[in-house]
């Protein structure tokens, strides 16, 4: 077993305060996650998904009724509700 | 066939992410042969088949439910983990396990796939699609991913068979994995204490404790058995270490996601070379079919030429059954001679079964259209296009397939709530879906209309009824998600898969199971219910009081055709399905509807479209007759009740009607709830709240009528 490397401060539960959310990107913005702020179980999910802190990610595009979104992360395509992606705290690459 | 029974009961289960290819390579691996059941106890499938190696030795293989982590709370990951645990009580602890990677998604593949080397089972890894991954500008070195994972792993093309001998060499090879990564440490030494305290329990078979202490350190789990059995002392280390967790300021929900991922960034980083720039092509094909303007198009156009299709395709097929069980009904008929058995075998177990299986060919092109689109990636992008409508009544995405293709049966639209994965909403989907109006409503709607409906409007109140169907099936849905199924619609979160070509030997096969399931569970169903149905309908038997009477009349003046005519309908008045429509008049009269609809409507719960042929007898024009005849039509406006005055007017056709939009007349449908929910429970509430809404439905439409001065 070897020590990995993480990203600053990633199993810290302070955040820096500079982020907006995924559901705030536009088609075609790349981000990086911070954090995902949901309750315990969709939030499980999402890092486990892929959404861990550090990871970079592609704002696809939006469903034609508004909702959901279509994004890219760890070279696969996933579709999310936008009331899911606010949980996901992201800061500009 | 088996070499030897210890070989024989030495299982393998194949497990993987969703979308990784792992059910084509299930379906390589055993060949044709599967048992397809369900889990005890839960609604997931359970395909198990036999796999032979080069000697000729067979093993046996389970094939897990498709799951990113092992972790979570989801129905398909619980099931995939207890069975590699051995905590299921119908499917042993496998003796290997073989991990599905797809080289194309290789990050998020090996997540799992690295919590499934500390699960402890000796496991070997198929890294599939490398030709995708290829096309997509990645080379995936499987020696290096090998020396890195200590397991053995082989590149293979599932689509096509490649390499696969030397995927089943490895199997043998199969090794026990371990931990790769270490957390700081803090949060080793909580690990360690707590997976002190599992031990201790000496609840878990030979697999890696250290795993499940890893799980219960990091993730809040539902109550279970097993925590139960460790009792407070588990309870209480758990409390402890993950209060150890918290005074070094460590995010246990995160923990393990973090170091997870870092771990298999740093061996994709080692194990693969990029060349290409991704996945070009699905990034072009998604900006056309998730295009604002041009994806409700397509959208609307693909379903539309499917559903067209279900109906034009099917047809010929359909009439073709219908004579090939009336030849057989013939030559039944003739062979066996005139009497009872002959009668049953006709007019209850041919008529009842080929009444279903009638469906059969609807059925099979429905699921070989949608087998397509889901294997070539299309159906997660109509399911991305709608959800939004779906969410307002609280549907899941993926609930709009089902509920498209109930508009020609329930049944594969129940059947096709498969492909959702929260349990919740799976159920309110298949409590719905048989609100919408199927094609055996048509029947009975059609002799409605042309009865009582003024020419000019019948279009009309034809499409009114499949707009009340939908109204409804949302409606419903919404309440339901309120109150019976209360909660949201889980989490939308659906991979996207990369498009591809169908595979077609999946598809074919994938037909022919749901063809054959629907054929032998609704079939077997369906053939006890009609013999009970044939026998109200013939007894007690009053032929000979009915003869006599009819003889009278006959001297009396009345032709032998209406005698002929009054008699049959006289023997089914006197039958028990005679006596409970005449037991059940004082229900159904504020709808309107006299005791010869009351035999109908139990009739009809065989099949909807029967009400039509039983109103045939009942109304003495004979046993065959169809939605056209001008007779039945004519005497349905004659009807008279006792006192003289109409039976029947436009009023208690809408009545009607209305009542059979909402109404569950239909066991197929029930018995189809009843598999796939493993319990009678939501069968039986499915009946009882449209039944209910139906007797609401057409009590409001009738009173109404008649307040308002109609009828």
């Amino acid at each position: 077993m070897t020590e990995i490397p993480l990203p600053d401060g990633a199993l810290l539960r302070e955040r820096p305060a500079d982020h907006t959310t995924l559901a705030d990107l536009r088609p075609g913005d790349s981000a990086v996650v911070c954090c995902v702020r949901q309750g315990e179980n969709k939030r499980r999910r999402l890092l486990e998904m892929g959404f861990v802190s550090g990871t970079t990610l592609r704002f696809v595009g939006v469903a034609p009724l508004g909702d959901p979104l279509h994004v890219e992360v760890r070279g696969y395509q996933l579709s999310l509700r936008r009331a899911d992606a606010r949980g996901i705290l992201v800061r500009a690459s | 066939m088996e070499s030897s029974s210890a070989q024989a009961s030495r299982l393998l289960a194949v497990a993987g992410n969703p979308n990784s290819g792992k059910t084509s390579l299930f379906n390589r691996l055993t060949g044709l042969r599967h048992r397809v059941g369900n889990y005890a106890g839960v609604t997931v499938e359970r395909v198990e088949g036999t796999m032979t190696f080069a000697d000729g030795e067979t093993r046996r293989v389970v094939d897990l439910p498709g799951c990113y982590s092992l972790s979570s709370n989801a129905p398909d990951e619980r099931i995939a983990r207890d069975a590699l645990l051995g905590l299921l009580p119908d499917t042993a602890q496998p003796d290997a396990v073989l991990v599905v990677v797809d080289a194309s998604n290789l990050e998020r593949n090996l997540y799992f796939a690295t919590q499934m080397l500390e699960v402890g089972v000796p496991m070997c890894i198929a890294l599939n699609m490398i030709d995708v991954a290829e096309r997509h500008g990645h080379k995936v070195d499987a020696a290096a991913l090998e020396k890195e994972l200590g397991v053995p792993v082989v590149p293979v093309v599932a689509r096509t068979g490649q390499n696969f001998d030397k995927l089943r060499e490895s199997i043998r090879e199969a090794r026990r994995g371990q931990r790769l990564w270490r957390m700081p440490a803090e949060a080793e030494e909580a690990l360690n204490d707590l997976h002190v305290a599992v031990q201790a329990c000496g609840y878990l078979p030979t697999v890696s404790e250290e795993a499940e202490a890893l799980r219960r350190l990091c993730h809040a789990r539902d109550e279970d058995p097993f925590l139960a059995r460790g009792g407070d002392e588990l309870r209480a280390a758990v409390t402890q270490a993950r209060a150890r967790l918290e005074a070094a300021s460590i995010d246990r929900e995160a923990l393990e996601s973090e170091f997870r991922y870092a771990l298999c960034e740093g061996i994709v980083e080692r194990v693969r070379s990029d060349t290409g720039e991704g996945d070009t092509r699905s990034a072009a094909i998604d900006r056309v079919v998730t295009h604002r303007v041009l994806g409700p198009i397509i959208y609307i156009l693909i379903m539309g030429l499917i559903f067209e299709s279900v109906y034009t395709w099917a047809g010929p097929i359909m009439d073709g059954i219908e004579s090939a069980t009336g030849w057989l009904g013939e030559q039944v008929a003739r062979l066996l001679g005139p009497g009872m058995f002959t009668d049953l075998m006709v007019n209850g177990v041919l008529a009842g079964v080929g009444g279903i299986i009638i469906f059969l060919p609807q059925i099979c092109l429905l699921f070989l259209f949608l087998s397509i689109l889901e294997d070539c990636g299309y159906l997660a992008r109509a399911a991305f296009l709608v959800d939004r409508v779906m969410r307002g009544v609280g549907l899941h995405g993926r609930a709009f397939i089902p509920l498209m293709s109930s508009f020609a049966c329930a049944i594969p639209g129940i059947m096709a709530t498969r492909s959702m994965e929260d349990r919740k909403d799976r159920l309110v989907t298949m409590l719905v879906a048989p609100l919408i109006s199927c094609s055996a409503r048509l029947p009975v709607y059609a002799l409605m209309i042309a009865a009582f409906i003024p020419k000019g409007y019948q279009g009309f109140t034809l499409l009114s009824m499949y707009v009340l169907s939908v109204v409804a099936a949302l409606g419903a849905a919404w309440v339901l998600r309120k109150t019976v199924v209360k909660g949201k619609p889980a989490t939308f979160m659906m991979e996207l898969p990369s498009y591809k070509m169908p595979a077609w030997g999946h598809v074919l096969r994938t037909v022919a199971q749901r063809g054959g399931v629907f054929v032998k569970q609704a079939g077997t169903v369906i053939l006890a219910i009609s013999i009970i149905l044939w026998f109200l309908a013939t007894f007690p038997r009053s032929d000979e009081a009915v003869e006599a009477e009819a003889k009278t009349r006959i001297e009396q003046g009345a032709s032998e055709t209406d005698t002929a005519n009054w008699a049959g309908g006289e023997k089914i008045r006197r039958s028990y399905a005679g006596r409970l429509g005449r037991a059940m008049e004082p229900v159904i009269e504020p709808l309107g509807f006299d005791w010869r609809i009351g035999v109908g409507l139990v009739t009809s719960f065989a099949a909807r479209e029967v009400l039509v042929s039983t109103m045939g007898i009942v109304f003495s024009v004979g046993d065959d007759v169809d939605e056209g005849s001008v007779a039945l039509r004519d005497r349905l406006r004659d009807a008279k009740r006792p006192n003289g005055t109409k039976a029947y007017n436009g009023l208690v056709a809408i009545s009607l009607m209305v009542f059979f939009v909402l109404a569950c007349q239909c066991m197929s449908t029930l018995a189809v709830i009843k598999r796939e929910t493993n319990t009678y429970r939501w069968p039986i509430f499915c009946f009882v709240y449209m039944t209910a809404l139906a007797w609401v439905g057409s009590f409001i439409v009738y009173q109404g009528g008649l307040a308002l001065g109609f009828g």
